[in-house]
């Protein structure tokens, strides 16, 4: 498609996003897997560009994967999205920002079930009241963290100290972007660009200096199926969307992923490991993997912390071809440090696809 | 009309899901689990759209209803504003109202995910709590899972997590009455009670079956039989 007509799309596919003042929520997915990342949006947001970015530790869970695994009913999440809704209310916060695909894809559905249902939404209010005492407000704009540091990434830009250009060619990289399906497929018009064309993630790819790879199953899923990742006798179907996705980027040689998802970054990642050490196949250069990253992780590597803060030694990708590339100065002997670079060995190596 | 029919209908899922399906197959053309399983979305929709009891009975006991992933890729291509992907989640919260889910493969696996994904959610707030994803359960996670675990706590702080800390931030421990709160709007909405069934359904089929309680567990978390897939 030329790209005069997508940007057509995306005028028609526009979503207000406020400047400031959030109650934010965060994922059940990316805080085990990849938890670094919050605190970088944190950081990001409050320290870098003075933003207020409210949370308290009594949220919980949306109940989403349950809901999504088909062992939570419906009238229960709507109901544990309501108290979430209420702690937002009674923090004093008009604007919900989720960390999380699933539940901000699902906090859309729920918004919406209830316009088309007001009676389902009485009962809601009446079930949260009898169980916690509470009532809510339902939130006046509804935000995914990547569509605030979407809203910001010209701000990011200009405050970075490194371009997603390659220093050796002088040319901009080459990134995949992997945008989690609830984000947009279920309402095109609660996702940046919409469905078919979102530009979430390619805007800050554009912004921070990259070049948007396009390929044939760029809006297929990642493959996490929620039962079908969960239950060991069905992770061949998660494999193999993965494996799908990777054999169609593999010709455009990519240098990086970016994902705007909790469980995408995991299994591109972690899938790739998994390829390699079954197939023997690497999709990177040299016996490596494509490095995937989570939206945060890439602000923050444009704003120039360590990667180390960042989180990206829990990564089985090695992400050192990409840092590299760019000129990304960083100590390889903190990699595996904790604090006071205090020892925790090393993991060890996989058999076929090459780590640092 | 048929009570099954009647009972899907009822499912608000179902009435968004379902508004007039003309059988063009681009749910299936787009579906990742179609691509993967023997699975074809359209025939689920064109099979409950004939209100035939015995049909939808079949359905409600069979793997078929088990083999999406609930990406909701359908809902964005369908020409006629269907959404194939909520009247699977339907079906398969039908399936469980009636105790069919234990008849199917796939189904009886509802047990795993209630005793982990489930339970997880009321001990500790969380859809997954990362001391409970063992390396053992989950090898693809790779070299580096199985390090981190072993580090845990000290990796856990170096990276800017609260670690069953106190106070909020990354991986807290989310505080008894936020627990208890989500435990009472479980009671309340029927969440419990579907934890029941779920026990209680998967019990009487273990049993059924000769097996243990750990034994029916592990089965159903690992085997495949094989004859789920496309050729």
């Amino acid at each position: 498609m030329i790209v005069d007509g997508k940007r057509k799309i995306w005028k028609d596919y526009q979503k207000e996003i406020p400047d400031d003042h959030y109650f934010y929520v965060r994922s059940c997915i990316r805080q085990n897997f990849f938890p670094a990342s919050e605190v970088m949006f944190l950081k990001i947001m409050r320290d870098e560009l003075a933003c207020d970015i409210y949370e308290n530790e009594y949220h919980t869970t949306c109940s989403g994967i349950g809901y999504h695994c088909d062992v939570v009913p419906m009238e229960t999440t709507m109901t544990v999205i309501a108290r979430q809704f209420a702690l937002m209310t009674e923090a004093g916060y008009k604007n919900y920002a989720a960390s999380c695909i699933t539940s901000f894809g699902l906090y859309s559905e729920v918004i919406e079930t209830w316009r088309h249902f007001p009676d389902l939404l009485k009962k809601i209010r009446k079930n949260l009241k009898e169980a916690t005492g509470r009532e809510f407000e339902i939130p006046e704009y509804l935000s995914h963290a990547s569509d605030i540091i979407y809203k910001v990434r010209h701000d990011i830009a200009a405050k970075g100290k490194y371009r997603l250009i390659n220093r050796f060619t002088g040319r901009p990289l080459k990134v995949v972007e992997h945008v989690g399906c609830h984000y947009s497929k279920m309402f095109p018009h609660k996702g940046i660009g919409g469905a078919e064309y979102p530009y979430v993630l390619a805007g800050m790819i554009e912004a921070w200096g990259g070049e948007v790879v396009d390929y044939p199953e760029r809006r297929h899923c990642c493959g996490f199926g929620f039962r079908q990742y969960f239950i060991k006798a069905n992770r061949g179907y998660s494999i193999a969307n993965t494996h799908k996705k990777f054999e169609s980027m593999e010709p455009f040689k990519p240098d990086m992923i970016i994902t705007n998802c909790p469980g995408c970054p995991y299994f591109l990642d972690r899938w790739q490991y998994a390829i390699a050490e079954m197939e023997g196949k690497t999709y990177g250069e040299d016996g490596h993997g494509i490095p995937v990253f989570t939206y945060e992780e890439v602000a923050s590597i444009v704003l120039g912390y360590n990667p180390w803060d960042m989180g990206l030694q829990v990564h089985q990708v090695a992400v050192e071809p990409l840092l590299n590339k760019i000129g990304i100065s960083y100590n390889p002997e903190e990699k595996y440090k904790g604090f006071n670079n205090e020892d925790m060995g090393h993991p060890e190596k996989p058999v076929n696809l090459k780590t640092y | 009309m048929g009570r099954l029919y009647d009972m899907l209908s009822k499912d608000i899922r179902y009435q968004e899901g379902m508004t007039a399906c003309i059988n063009c197959g681009t749910c299936t053309a787009v579906c990742p689990a179609a691509e993967f399983y023997k699975y074809d979305p359209r025939q689920i929709l064109d099979t409950v759209q004939t209100k035939d009891e015995s049909a939808i009975e079949n359905l409600l006991k069979s793997d078929t209803i088990w083999y999406c992933g609930e990406c909701m890729s359908c809902v964005t291509r369908c020409p006629r504003s269907n959404a194939p992907g909520l009247v699977i989640i339907a079906l398969r919260s039908l399936s469980q109202d009636l105790g069919y889910f234990t008849e199917s493969e796939k189904g009886r696996q509802q047990l795993a995910l209630k005793r982990t994904v489930g339970d997880w959610i009321l001990e500790h707030g969380y859809c997954v709590y990362v001391r409970k994803v063992s390396f053992e359960n989950h090898p693809e996670a790779g070299m580096i899972w199985k390090w981190e675990l072993e580090n845990l706590d000290k990796l856990y702080e170096r990276l800017g997590a609260n670690l069953d800390g106190k106070g909020p931030g990354v991986l807290r421990k989310i505080p008894q009455e936020s627990l208890n709160e989500l435990k009472r709007i479980f009671d309340v909405t029927g969440g419990i009670e579907r934890f029941n069934q779920i026990e209680n359904k998967s019990l009487e089929k273990a049993t059924e079956l000769g097996l243990t309680d750990g034994e029916y567990f592990t089965k159903i978390y690992t085997t495949n039989n094989g004859n789920h897939m496309r050729e």
